[in-house]
């Protein structure tokens, strides 16, 4: 079960809102990287999330560039999901490979603040601020198989290649 | 089953039919990173306890994104990936020596290809008939590791092209209205696949451009077949033998078909801060513009510094609006050497930068100020793109940079032609 709270943001957030390119210097530093989380669209996230907490957006989020930073980041903060009306493909790839979950469901009967609570194999998500039960897609089984192992390379490493 | 270009590779990739829907496990004919996603895949790689690679010959790391590196926590990771090519034998391709995208379309892509590189642009290869496309970090590891990777075969969307562009309307354009129309999202997890009536005179440089930007539609690919023009362009670039014939099948499934008419086409800008907020130049002028970028893996080939260089010939910039212009690659530098256009843009005004990403990506080189305008023929004009979130981006062809940097403000192109 993941319990915490919601920190909410709005459509296209772009992998440059999360680690924006000015920061590339800092790539190859990632405490020092994450303490800039999704800093071009609320300056203050980083300061107040805590372990456990969620990052809820709208739709396409995660768009833009292939920087597996982005997750990396947003997983680094303690986040333990990331709840949106859709997501961009590469992100939703690199969540996943580093064992960060992204749920897709509607997003709008979330608001910032409110307290969560996720069932991941029951696929519901109980906001526990306005009592109501949310449900989520499922994730494809191949890429849960990967999550279910903690990421990609945690998955190669124990089965030494993609198994179908 | 007749099959989409995407159906077609992947089948051929994987060793078995495949259709949208199904998982496929391929074999990797080319895969890279570059300097700021690359330090990342070569950690992963290494504690994986990955030594080899399963083809250093088809392993490329690009130095392009901070090229010459503008710090030293940049130049230390130019170091590491430096060491790494060392150590594996794989392709270092140094500061300098192009930008990614534009070295592996002149260098390494091939018709059918499966392409896959750490950064969102690689899509750019579909231009020429590879399945080509962004991956992160760990990805790419294993598929430097494996020599392959898993995708999901995608579903296509088919975009049936008509007309001619008529004067001042360019590849660019076309793109950037098509996002528009789709938005930002319209395309995720699809392949796009280019065809029509206005597909066989179309030169390659065009179908880069526009396959580079299939990812800001969510796109997994931007595919065109590969025809003449293919050969022609692998031809000029010393790749004859590279070249083999792909089409989709006739009566492919595509899950559905957009028509554009060429001839109806406007010049169109992306607004701030979305690729998708388009609008004609038109509609857009007297805005004041502070900086004009001509460049990147969009418009950074020779036929763009061409076309600069064109518009540009006899006049000035605007004295309140500075000019950078970025050939992709030392091929396209020399050639635009050659052809006198440098000469003509630096008569212009313009400064010359080195091959490379340039001010794309806000790292270095024309990082914009507070409350500037910037104009680029780029693909991403997102807040904080270019170095500041309190800056704005436009997004155009090449010739509509051009004409803006003429006049200070954004200009329709024709009003200069
Ligand atoms: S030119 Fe810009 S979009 Fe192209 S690879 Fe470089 S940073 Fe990315």
């Amino acid at each position: 079960m993941l319990k915490g709270k919601a920190f909410k943001f709005g459509d296209n957030i772009s992998t440059d809102h999360i680690v924006p390119g000015r920061l590339a210097h800092l790539r190859s530093n990632l405490p020092e990287l994450a303490k800039h989380v999704l800093e071009d669209a609320d300056t203050e996230f980083a300061s107040k999330v805590k372990p456990g907490d969620f990052v809820v957006g709208g739709s396409n989020f995660g768009l833009g560039s292939s920087r597996e930073h982005a997750p990396l980041v947003i997983k680094m903060a303690g986040v333990s999901a990331v709840l949106v009306k859709s997501v961009a493909r590469i992100f939703f790839r690199n969540a996943i490979n580093r064992g960060l979950p992204v749920l897709i469901c509607d997003t709008d009967r979330i608001n910032d603040g409110d307290r969560l609570e996720i069932d991941m194999p029951a696929g519901s998500i109980n906001n526990l601020t306005t009592g109501r039960l949310i449900s989520f897609k499922p994730i494809p089984e191949f890429m849960l198989n990967i999550l279910n192992e903690g990421g990609l390379m945690p998955y190669i490493t124990k089965h030494g290649d993609f198994k179908l | 089953m007749r099959k989409t270009l995407a159906e077609k590779i992947l089948s051929a990739k994987s060793g078995s039919d495949q259709k949208a829907g199904d998982i496929a496990i391929a074999n990797v004919d080319l895969a890279f990173v570059q300097d700021t996603t690359g330090p990342l895949t070569l950690r992963e790689f290494t504690q994986a306890g990955f030594k080899e690679l399963a083809n250093h010959e088809k392993t490329v790391l690009f130095l392009d994104h901070a090229a010459p590196s503008p710090n030293r926590a940049l130049s230390n990771d130019h170091i590491f990936l430096r060491h790494f090519a060392r150590e594996t034998g794989c392709i270092l391709s140094d500061v300098g020596e192009g930008v990614c995208h534009q070295v592996v379309a002149e260098k390494l892509a091939k018709p059918g290809d499966v392409i896959v590189g750490a950064d969102s642009h690689t899509v750019t290869a579909g231009g020429l008939g590879a399945f080509a496309t962004g991956m992160g970090s760990s990805d790419i590891a294993v598929a430097f590791a494996l020599g392959k990777t898993w995708f999901r075969v995608p579903e296509t969307i088919y975009i049936m092209l008509s007309g001619k562009f008529q004067e001042g309307v360019y590849a660019k354009d076309l793109i950037l209205h098509l996002i528009g129309k789709i938005g930002a999202d319209g395309a995720t997890y699809k392949a796009l696949e280019f065809g029509g009536s206005s597909i066989s005179g179309m030169p390659v440089a065009d179908r880069l451009t526009i396959a580079n930007m299939a990812i800001e539609a969510g796109a997994k690919v931007g595919l065109f077949p590969s025809d003449e023009m293919t050969y022609d362009y692998l031809k000029v670039n010393g790749r004859e033998a590279d070249y083999k014939p792909l089409s989709a099948d006739q009566d492919a499934n595509y899950e559905k078909t957009i028509n554009i008419d060429l001839d109806n086409l406007e010049p169109t800008l992306s607004k701030p801060h979305t690729v998708d907020n388009t609008a004609t130049v038109k509609e857009l002028q007297n805005i004041k513009v502070d900086q004009v970028v001509i460049g990147t893996c969009t418009n950074g080939r020779l036929q763009d510094i061409e076309i600069a260089a064109s518009i540009l010939k006899r006049r000035s910039r605007h004295s309140h609006t500075r000019l950078i212009i970025g050939p992709a690659s030392p091929a396209v530098y020399r050639e635009a050497l050659k052809k006198g256009y440098i000469d003509t843009l630096i008569s212009a005004g313009a400064l010359i930068i080195p091959p490379g990403c340039g001010p794309c990506l806000g790292l270095h080189q024309g990082a914009l100020g507070d409350e500037e305008v910037c104009l680029s023929t780029a693909n991403r004009n997102f807040k904080g793109r270019m170095g500041n979130p309190e800056s704005y981006i436009y997004l155009g062809s090449p010739a509509t940079a051009a004409a803006s940097a003429i006049t200070g403000k954004i200009t329709d192109p024709r009003e200069v032609l």
